[in-house]
């Protein structure tokens, strides 16, 4: 078992996703069930199924400085990043720390393939991508990560996690490590990931796509829906921000046994959620809520709910809010993360959208409706293709005192 | 400035004209290495696998394989931090160009193969590694970001952690855009100094200072022309020439200085 570790602030936060741009948007989808989920409206050739878009991307193009990194992911980015105060907090750690003190870790799963996509449609007579698309630095994986280091100025170490749908959890574990072994004051952690045909397609060619919005724990779930967000959190020692919320612990965990299908009885996923209450001396009777991975794929749906009726007891309250948000993939992890620190901060337990009749596997944890309640510990679980799973641990600050 | 320490236990290397760190070795001491021509063996992958299995898993799992094997180490105890600044641009391609005419004939073995963390994913499955695995990267700067951290798992868990880093050839109009003319993967096991079986001790600073070019023998210089991944050489020549201090960049404008200390 690690041992525990410092709580850091979350000394900002933020969302962009279905449910609306900022922390406030989400706070009163989250409050309502208002749900974002629409019929498929963007895949290049057609493809029955439903989607969770973010409104307005297809508006807000990059600015001048920044139009080498034009495309449908960083453009996501750059609205994220504009939301809640969020690039003058990050301004305001530099001028506190330095830049070069200021870590930027992001997870994505696709970065900016989309425009890769996009250049392979429209190939040049000589076979080539077009002279518009010819940019290499947005044809990579790190595309997004090395866009948002230019446009927040940041100089510290910079990395890009892609473990597909875990990558924007494991961000903070990273983080985490670099502050606590004095390399860094800060880190802007996060992730985004946009709709694009690859992963439409992909999941679409798994089988894993519902035809309908997507009903995760139901018996009769039929699969993922699939969605794009942007989210961003700035961490710093726990001093520098008294009244933040608080990341207690996270735990990293693998499989080791499908690329594609998690372990029959959830092993890695299990490991990750001891080593997080580990990290965070927290048992599982203090956990108040935990934001399940949660998909609505039969399988992934059946390992988590027995993962949850084995490990708390009914007063912890479990739910997906992938019904409201579709699964946006390598940004599930911070966007699950921003939506557990809304529900801590408003003391709202979001209610599990989306399902009609329960699964029998779903035990007297999970929060069917929205729930008011004290909220003091909240977790969220994170797990992606090649078995590889991460959970987080937050808490009100003085849950910590 | 803190300073990372980590213990070197096991290295491995693998490109077309190097099998393992003993074609490093000949090169750097002017006896010309024959050229390989083969896929990597990734003989750690069951057979069965290893005949579906990508480039890029191939080539990960072979320089993993050989790090793990002159550790010493069970591999699953190993952390893993796998690095890639493409993933497997074979794959890419397939799918872009499979996307632009028939995107309902997608294969699925193809999609689920395309993510970053498909290697690392085979090699825990392969090894039965239930520890925490990462698929990372960092541009030109996957190397140095990969290594911090890796060293930062390593430090702050008290833990080994086996570091991966490789890149497979570019293909199809991807290639023209990225250009890498050849494949090359590096492998290193770390872990907590002081190391019994260590190679070498590596204490890593942060610093503004830029990394110099390198002054290499041929065909060392065509190899990290070639292939981002080649950046590992940073560290693995000085290391191989037991000189006392290497630099490699880990982010665009922050260089990794490694200071290396020997066994007698």
């Amino acid at each position: 078992m690690p041992d525990r570790i410092a709580p850091l602030a979350v000394s900002a936060y933020t969302a962009a996703s279905a449910l609306g741009h900022g922390l406030t948007a989400h706070a009163r989808a989250l409050a309502l069930g208002a749900g974002g989920l629409r019929p498929n409206d963007i895949s290049s050739a057609p493809l029955p199924c439903w989607i969770g878009r973010v409104e307005g991307v297809e508006d807000m193009p990059l600015p001048a400085h920044l139009v080498g990194w034009e495309c449908r992911n960083n453009r996501l980015a750059w609205l994220g990043l504009r939301q809640d105060d969020f690039v003058q907090r990050v301004g305001s750690a530099c001028e506190r720390y330095g830049a070069h003190r200021v870590a930027l870790i992001l997870g994505t799963s696709t970065s900016s393939i989309g425009a890769t996509e996009e250049g392979y449609r429209r190939l040049d007579a000589d076979g080539r991508l077009p002279a518009d698309l010819r940019r290499p630095d947005i044809h990579a994986p790190h595309s997004l990560v090395a866009f948002v280091a230019d446009a927040l100025g940041l100089r510290g170490p910079c990395l890009t996690v892609s473990t597909a749908c875990s990558s924007s959890a494991k961000v903070f574990a990273s983080a985490e490590r670099l502050i606590r072994l004095g390399l860094v004051d800060a880190a802007v952690v996060g992730g985004v990931d946009t709709l694009c045909d690859s992963v439409l397609f992909g999941f679409n060619a798994l089988e894993l796509v519902s035809p309908e919005p997507c009903r995760p724990f139901d018996a009769a779930r039929r699969g993922i829906s699939i969605g794009e967000a942007a989210g961003f959190a700035l961490l710093e020692r726990a001093d520098a921000a008294p009244t933040a919320p608080r990341l207690l612990g996270y735990g990293e965990a693998t499989d080791a046994h499908h690329m594609s299908t998690p372990h029959p009885e959830g092993l890695g996923a299990e490991l990750a959620l001891r080593d997080a209450l580990a990290r965070a001396g927290l048992a599982a009777g203090q956990v108040d809520y935990i934001n399940l991975h949660g998909t609505a794929s039969l399988k992934n749906d059946e390992v988590e709910a027995a993962l949850v009726g084995r490990t708390f007891a009914p007063r912890t309250r479990a739910s997906s809010t992938k019904g409201l948000t579709g699964h946006t993939l390598g940004a599930a992890g911070i966007l699950e993360a921003v939506i557990a620190l809304l529900a801590l901060r408003d003391g709202v337990v979001p209610g599990n959208f989306g399902t009609r009749t329960p699964d029998p596997a779903c035990g007297p944890s999970f929060a069917w409706l929205t729930e008011q309640r004290e909220l003091r510990v909240v977790m969220s679980n994170s797990f992606g293709f090649g078995g590889n799973n991460a959970c987080l641990v937050f808490a009100r600050s003085e849950a910590t005192a | 400035m803190s300073t990372l320490h980590v213990a070197i236990e096991g290295i491995g290397l693998w490109a077309p004209q190097a099998t393992g760190l003993d074609d490093l070795r000949r090169w750097l001491a002017g006896s010309a290495a024959p050229s390989s021509g083969a896929r990597p063996p990734a003989a750690v992958l069951p057979a069965n696998e290893r005949r579906r299995a990508p480039e890029s898993v191939l080539l990960a799992t072979e320089v993993a394989g050989q790090a793990l094997a002159m550790s010493g180490r069970d591999a699953a105890e190993l952390a893993c931090v796998f690095t890639s600044s493409h993933g497997d641009q074979g794959i890419t391609d397939y799918l872009c160009a499979t996307l632009a005419s028939t995107p309902a004939e997608l294969s699925p073995t193809k999609f689920h193969n395309s993510v970053h963390n498909a290697p690392v994913g085979y090699w825990t499955i392969a090894t039965g590694c239930h520890a925490a695995s990462n698929a990372v990267c960092a541009h030109r700067q996957s190397f140095g970001a990969g290594l911090l951290e890796a060293a930062s798992l390593v430090a702050a868990e008290r833990r080994p952690v086996l570091l991966v880093c490789s890149d497979v050839a570019s293909s199809g109009p991807l290639g023209e855009v990225t250009g890498y003319t050849l494949a090359f993967g590096a492998a290193l096991v770390l872990a907590p100094p002081p190391g019994s079986q260590a190679l070498a001790t590596l204490g890593l600073t942060l610093t503004p200072d830029p990394s110099t070019p390198p002054l290499w023998p041929e065909p060392l210089p065509d190899w990290l022309a070639g292939n981002p991944a080649a950046e590992a050489l940073r560290l693995l020549v000085p290391l191989v020439r037991r000189e006392p201090v290497a630099m490699a960049a880990a982010a665009a404008e922050l260089g990794l200085r490694m200071d290396l200390e020997y066994p007698a």
